[in-house]
């Protein structure tokens, strides 16, 4: 019993439960018709590569997985969000097709230059966003949504201005590795898991995350206690901004193209949810990278899982709201009092 | 900034006006059109500004609206305050047009909505040019079902996005088809947003759900498709004419044709954005006092590939993919 309470008391114990109740969707819809009950969580090798709902979950939640990195850290330290990643990441795929491809140039089967430019070259102007957001937030101290609305409506219109607003096609095969497979693992897990961990361990050798949190709590106090508080929101939104590189240029070489109108559309709305629904607080403070990522996923989670069950196109947005709103509320603060409450009362009346 | 540009835009009108002066005898035409989302979009415009000449008697005044239903109210506005001959109005959206339609015709000026539908009582516009999205369903519906026979059909669709007047269209024209053919089963059909990662995503979801159990795809873009044919190369499934699964697509793009020539689309529909010259035409028979249709349909063709026969698509050959204005 101890041990139970103690599980259910864990942090990320609430995020987890919700991600095992939109599977659990699955399980149920799949057992009524009659389908194996658990074929949601089956993976096997087919065609040489890894296949299974699962595998799609972690393969086509990558990018919202990047982006909640990126946003938890920025969300810790300024209280506020950064809503120009979607579009961020449109510009880097924007930047980095047009320099593989030349300017004008809309469908190439050859690089006009080296692979690793373009990629390196988009990455460095969204680097470059996250700068130019993060100096607005720490050093002019515009409201962060403010600051960051002025990339979110210009990133995108940069992109298509450097696209001539035409799709850009890379037909080369090692374009698409990236948002492909090596091996039999789609790599789009990998850069995942190579994400989390530089990131964790840049927090953890760094103490940069003792400071984002210290400055999220009271940024003045933060100061007074000797931390450049500006530093480090400027260098929580340069992160950002490479997270959303990092998202678009898996995006991109999923489509091996530029579709600058279409890569990222709304995706800073999950990243920001997915944040939430970790059970992170978007006041900013404390934060937990893992219930972020958690969050993400339960989002993939979501979507596949209506594909999945095949609902109407029409009705899909409200589907995602209705599970949205029942996790939010298992989350919510006063519901989690009413059961603590109802757990005390219990705990009274058998001691009685 | 979005003043500025229309303010710059009136100020240029307004001075391209002062230095035509002499040359009245032009038809001003304004042209409110919906963005430049796509290949077809563009294809479209350029068509407009090829065919709206000086040389042709016209002065084309063409606003891009950006998607915004909102902008594009206030290009038409505009138009209607310079005083333009004529206006086009390619509808964003499909309602919220009787206010200022009301004030086109209370100003006496003409206006034509173009390629798509509009949701507005048919005495406050002049005329209507454009394609039929419910025809290229019933086009694609009938080779189908000439190409297949008596066999049997399981059919995953892909469709537009939600709402969009296209995928509505292709839908029901397509579904009156399949109603016809009892062996004709429409397995699951699912959103993919007219977007390529779209297609890909709603096509590893099919393939998981009903593996070995379909024999027919149909994509409402070509961008539908590319995302698809990934989707199924990942899987190792096979389709076009060599393969085990039909792939249908609409739009017929350079690129999507491109693929039917290579025998991968089996059928590509298109959506023609030529339509300039049909509306060029309606307004020099309102300008003449001619009697006009009402309502012009553009014939869209389909194009399928080389080595099937068929009475609903032609066959493509690399010089009708060559000499395609798109």
């Amino acid at each position: 019993m101890s041990k139970l309470k103690a599980l259910t008391h864990r942090k990320l114990f609430l995020p987890i439960v919700s991600m095992i109740l939109v599977m659990l969707i699955n399980v149920i819809y799949d057992t009524a018709t009659g389908s194996a009950p658990f074929s949601f969580f089956y993976i096997t090798v087919k065609n040489g590569v890894l296949y299974g709902r699962l595998i799609d979950v972690l393969n086509r939640g990558s990018e919202i997985a990047i982006l909640a990195i990126g946003m938890t850290i920025v969300v810790s330290a300024s209280a506020g969000t950064d809503i120009s990643v979607g579009s961020v990441m449109a510009l880097y795929s924007a930047v980095c097709c047009v320099t593989l491809a030349g300017f004008g140039v809309t469908n190439t089967s050859t690089y006009a230059r080296p692979l690793i430019v373009g990629i390196l070259l988009g990455i460095l102007v969204c680097v470059l966003c996250g700068a130019i957001n993060g100096f607005f937030v720490a050093y002019l101290n515009i409201q962060p949504m403010v600051a960051t609305l002025i990339l979110w409506s210009a990133g995108r219109a940069i992109g298509l201005l450097l696209c001539n607003s035409q799709y850009v096609y890379i037909r080369v095969p090692s374009f698409r590795v990236i948002g492909g497979y090596i091996g039999f693992l789609p790599t789009p897990i990998l850069v995942v898991a190579i994400c989390i961990t530089v990131m964790t361990l840049f927090l953890k050798f760094t103490a940069l995350g003792t400071y984002v949190q210290s400055v999220g709590i009271n940024k003045k106090a933060a100061r007074i206690a000797g931390f450049n508080s500006a530093r480090i929101i400027f260098l929580a939104y340069v992160i950002c901004g490479l997270c959303a590189g990092l998202a678009g240029m898996v995006a991109t070489s999923r489509i091996y193209s530029a579709d600058t109108n279409n890569i990222g559309l709304n995706m800073e709305l999950d990243a920001i949810l997915s944040v939430a629904l970790g059970g992170n607080s978007l006041a900013g403070g404390k934060f937990s990278l893992a219930g972020s990522l958690i969050g993400a996923y339960t989002i993939q989670a979501i979507t596949t899982t209506m594909y999945a069950l095949g609902v109407d196109p029409a009705q899909a947005p409200v589907f995602k709201a209705v599970v949205v709103l029942i996790i939010v509320v298992i989350q919510a603060q006063p519901v989690k009092d009413f059961f603590a409450a109802r757990a005390a009362r219990k705990a009274v009346k058998e001691a009685a | 900034m979005k003043k500025l540009l229309a303010i710059a835009v009136i100020g240029a009108a307004a001075m391209g006006m002062a230095m035509t002066a002499n040359a009245a005898d032009l038809i001003k035409v304004g042209y409110a059109q919906v963005g430049h989302e796509s290949d077809w979009r563009t294809a479209n415009t350029k068509n407009y500004q090829d065919t709206f000449t000086e040389d042709n008697g016209y002065s084309l005044e063409l606003v891009d609206c950006d998607n915004d239903h909102a902008k594009q109210i206030e290009a038409v506005r505009n138009f209607i305050q310079e005083g333009l001959d004529y206006i086009i109005i390619a509808p964003i959206q499909s309602a919220g047009w009787d206010t200022v339609l009301q004030e086109a015709q209370d100003a006496g000026i003409p206006v034509i909505i173009a390629d798509r539908e509009i949701d507005a009582d048919e005495s406050l516009y002049t005329a209507w040019v454009g394609t039929a999205p419910h025809d290229e369903g019933v086009t694609a519906g009938k080779w189908l079902g000439e190409q297949l026979g008596d066999k049997e059909a399981n059919i995953l669709q892909i469709e537009g996005s939600v709402g969009a007047s296209a995928a509505i269209g292709r839908t029901e024209g397509f579904q009156e088809e399949a109603d016809k053919h009892d062996n004709w089963k429409i397995l699951d059909s699912q959103s993919g947003d007219f977007t390529q990662d779209g297609g890909q995503q709603v096509m590893e979801s099919f393939i998981k759900s009903y593996e070995g159990k379909f024999n027919v795809v149909v994509c409402q873009n070509d961008n539908e498709a590319y995302g698809a044919m990934d989707a199924m190369d990942a899987a190792g499934i096979t389709y076009g004419v060599d393969g085990d699964v039909t792939l249908i697509s609409y739009d017929a793009t350079h690129d999507g044709l491109q693929y039917t020539l290579d025998g991968k689309f089996n059928l590509d529909v298109e959506c023609n954005p030529i339509q300039a010259q049909t509306v060029s035409d309606v307004i020099q028979k309102i300008q003449n006092k001619e009697d006009y249709e009402k309502k012009t349909l553009i014939k869209d063709e389909a194009f399928n590939a080389p080595g099937i026969k068929s009475e609903f698509a032609t066959e493509i050959t690399k010089d009708i993919l060559d000499k395609r204005a798109y």
